[in-house]
């Protein structure tokens, strides 16, 4: 097992442990962020760093890496990657080598993200770039455009190679109606990719043309709109959000009829409502980013409408994830918690939610704490708690061994208290004013009280996500052997040998009649 | 016989919320009836949001009990070793479909009517306002009254009156907050954006930059501060002076007094 055989792989499950490494690097980095300034905070005026500036490329670097670098890769590269094909009881994906190149570019990507820190004048545009500041800043706005665009290329040429691979490689007597729900969430994320990543592409590709060729696309005093931009940005950024979220429920799914040994509640319901209603509605909800930017009045009642409906498809996730928790058979593991957790986080960030769908309320706090607290709940940390389960769950398929159960639930019940101390203060606060994007908060002094509690919890749940990281590395070293199918799961994956050797399975599988994946049985 | 009775709790259900459904129009009209005096946004934005967060309150700690409730019950335990859930007949599959989507769109739109209502009152500029014209610049608000006299940083306003910004950007974006009066807008270059409030009473409040501007947004904080009309008068008789001492050489331009002003006296 040399370095070389690594980086030249066309296995789908060696690309999809690359794209693991490199994401929780890339978390790891974006986390650090988020403690110096969670430090920053901790008092009014200067606290470790007297340079705004400073401040507002930790913020930039941890929301472009966070989304861009972790959560993206880690739900449609890692999961997607290794999970895809073992579900359908294909060999590979139907691209090898193009699977590759989709590493390698996302590992450029991070790199060109990582290099922020060393050169002279790093981005500060924040992870939405909007002019006209990205195209007057001294900062290097080329160096976001340039990350935004490689990182979105490498998941397209993904977004190709599952879609084709599910189309075309499932094992006989794999049906439609018999796919892992997580395979219907991840190939409806790509598809909102293949569809929207393009229009990203062009607004970043656009401010950079602005900043550096003397083009005038979002220049009003030369005939541009500067309202263009955000209309561009957030038509794929909304969506994106769904392309987190549809896996990372997914990744929930898997779990929860796992370790409750239960079907998932009404299938078709989870898929065609579900799944089939967030791609329906993915593109027409937008604007409710954009509920204080000046858009026309007509545009912001009607967004109003759509973005309340996507509760509907939502809400129908929710109903197949407790339907499937009813009557199950629950073992309170690892994976299982942090499932579980995602449950009660979405739950809270969704409700959070419902005020900002109406932009009459949204007027008042829009781009404060508010929505920061509210998009961590519903996003940032239920994707994050997701994947981590989701590494859990898999974490003896992918090994062949056992991580550590206690360290595993500690880790967990210790990030869940720390996110819960950070992300419901900071809700509080953005009602009673604080604004977001902030390096020092001089005019709220009443605030730094809750903004200490913010930065305890921070600190908090740093403990928690590095125990989780560390119990991994030590149980992928001498974790104990844990066979081929430690939670008993009739799903594909487990049933071949852990860890899969190259081709996934000796012989090629195929499924009785009767088999489903969530089909569990007694014994 | 149990799909039967199946059915007609769906039908039952489903007509209760098709009624629900019917009475928005309805209930939305409700909201609207204080229509004589000028609106207050900031109260009725209270209202609201005090209303939905408790919906939402209620909502989350139901299905967060009901939840944790399925959890503890479906445990592993002896005798207990496997999920038990059967197949659902199709007719409760379709009701595990259709019911909820009447049950989220009623609130959808019960939410949406209430939020369009008070979406009216937030952009509706009532007719006895002051319009007051706002430049947003990297990192200073500039207001322009209606009769020339400018400031910065600092809006004196009188009381009682409704007050309106017309707000570009001289740079780059911007957002005039005023938490007090929740309330904001972006300002950009290129186009006049409005916002407007209601000040009712004598008092100060911070106006904050709420969209990422550029290195000291968050040092772009100013002040509203609201003057009883005589006080507010006699304060802008004394900027007026002070423009007319500074455009001394050439002759005053008519410049209109301000409306509320011109009413007190
Ligand atoms: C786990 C611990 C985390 C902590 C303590 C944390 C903390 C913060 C804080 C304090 C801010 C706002 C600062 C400001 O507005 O001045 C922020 C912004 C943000 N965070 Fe996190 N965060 C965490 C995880 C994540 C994760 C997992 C994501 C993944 C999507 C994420 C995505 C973002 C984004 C997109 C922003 C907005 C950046 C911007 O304003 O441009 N965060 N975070
Ligand atoms: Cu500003
Ligand atoms: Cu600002």
């Amino acid at each position: 097992m040399n370095l070389k055989e690594w980086i030249f792989t066309t296995d789908h499950k060696r690309v999809g442990v690359l794209y693991l490494i490199g994401s929780i690097a890339a978390f790891a980095v974006a986390g650090i962020m988020a403690l110096l300034m969670r430090a920053e905070l901790s008092t009014i005026g200067p606290t470790i760093t007297a340079n705004p500036t400073q401040y507002n490329v930790w913020l930039y670097t941890h929301g472009a890496v966070m989304i861009l670098g972790f959560q993206i890769p880690a739900l449609t590269g890692f999961f997607a990657n290794y999970c895809i094909p073992l579900m359908i009881g294909a060999k590979d994906v139907a691209f090898p080598r193009v699977n590759a190149l989709s590493v390698w570019l996302f590992y450029v990507g991070v790199i060109l993200a990582l290099l922020t820190f060393f050169i002279p004048d790093p981005p500060d545009v924040m992870w939405t770039g909007y002019p006209p500041y990205s195209t007057i800043t001294t900062g290097n706005t080329a160096m976001y455009s340039f990350t935004v665009l490689i990182l979105g290329f490498a998941s397209i040429i993904g977004g190709v190679n599952f879609l084709t691979t599910v189309a075309y490689m499932r094992a006989p007597g794999i049906t439609l109606n018999k796919l892992n729900i997580f395979v219907w969430c991840t190939l409806a994320a790509f598809v909102l990719q293949l569809i929207f990543v393009p229009v990203l592409g062009t607004a970043v590709s656009l401010i950079s043309m602005d900043k550096y060729l003397g083009t005038n696309f979002f220049d009003p005093t030369k005939g541009g709109d500067v309202l263009t931009y955000q209309n561009l940005f957030w038509f794929y950024s909304h969506p994106a959000v769904y392309v987190i979220f549809l896996p990372f429920i997914g990744v929930v799914y898997e779990i929860i009829a796992a370790h409750a040994k239960n079907m998932v509640f009404n299938y078709k319901m989870v898929v065609y409502g579900g799944v089939g209603g967030i791609v329906l509605l993915a593109g027409e909800v937008w604007v409710h980013h954009l509920y204080v930017s000046g858009m026309a009045d007509w545009l912001r009642i009607g967004q109003m409408v759509t973005t309340l409906m996507i509760s509907i498809p939502v809400g129908l996730m929710m109903i197949g994830l407790i339907g499937t928790l009813y009557k199950g058979s629950i073992a309170f593991t690892t994976p299982m918690l942090y499932a579980l957790g995602v449950v009660f986080l979405f739950l809270i960030g969704g409700l959070t939610g419902i005020p900002l769908a109406v932009p009459s309320l949204t007027i008042g706090v829009s781009d404060t704490y508010y929505v920061v607290g509210h998009f961590h709940y519903v996003m940032a940390v239920a994707g994050t708690f997701a994947i981590f389960g989701g590494v859990y769950h898999w974490f003896p398929k992918m090994t062949g061994k056992m991580y550590n159960e206690f360290w595993g639930k500690l880790g967990f019940w210790i990030t869940f208290v720390g996110v819960n101390i950070v992300f419901w203060i900071m809700m509080d606060v953005g009602v009673k004013g604080m604004p977001r994007r902030y390096y020092d908060y001089a005019h709220f002094p009443q605030f730094e009280g809750a903004h200490q509690w913010m930065t305890v919890g921070a600190a908090i749940l740093a403990v928690g996500f590095t125990i989780a990281i560390l119990n991994w590395i030590l149980g992928a070293i001498n974790g104990k052997p844990a066979g081929d199918n430690p939670w008993g799961s009739p799903s594909l994956e487990w049933t071949t040998v852990s860890p899969p050797p190259h081709g996934n399975w000796p012989s090629p599988p195929s499924v009785s009649e009767d088999w489903h994946p969530y089909g569990f049985k007694k014994g | 016989m149990k799909g039967k009775r199946m059915h007609d709790t769906i039908k039952r259900a489903a007509a209760g919320l098709a009624a629900l459904f019917l009475t928005v129009p309805a209930w939305a009209a409700g909201g609207a009836k204080a229509a004589a005096a000028t609106p207050d946004p900031a109260r009725d934005w209270d209202l609201l949001w005090n209303e939905v967060i408790f919906d939402i309150t209620i909502i989350g700690i139901l299905f967060a009990i009901v939840t944790a409730w399925f959890i503890w019950q479906a445990r592993r335990r002896p005798g207990n070793e496997v999920g038990a859930s059967v197949p659902l007949s199709p007719a409760s599959a379709v009701g595990w479909v259709v019911i909820p989507i009447f049950v989220f769109l009623s609130i959808d739109l019960y939410t949406a009517a209430n939020g369009w209502v008070l979406w009216n009152t937030f952009r509706d500029v009532p007719a006895n306002r002051m319009e007051i014209k706002l430049e947003a610049g990297m990192y200073s608000w500039d207001y322009t009254y209606p009769n020339g006299v400018r400031t910065q940083n600092e809006l004196v306003v009188p009381a009682g009156t409704p007050i309106v910004l017309r707000m570009t950007s001289r740079d780059t974006l911007h957002s005039h907050y005023i938490p007090d009066f929740r309330v904001k807008e972006d300002s950009m270059p290129g186009r006049i954006t409005y916002l407007w409030f209601n000040p009712t009473k004598p008092g100060e409040h911070i106006v904050t930059c709420a969209e990422y501007c550029g290195v000291m947004h968050g040092y772009m904080a100013g002040r509203i501060i609201v003057k009883a009309p005589e006080e507010y008068a006699a304060w802008m008789k004394g900027e007026e002076t002070r423009l007319a001492a500074l455009t001394a050489p050439e002759p005053a331009p008519a410049a209109k007094p301000a409306k509320p002003a011109a009413k007190k006296t």
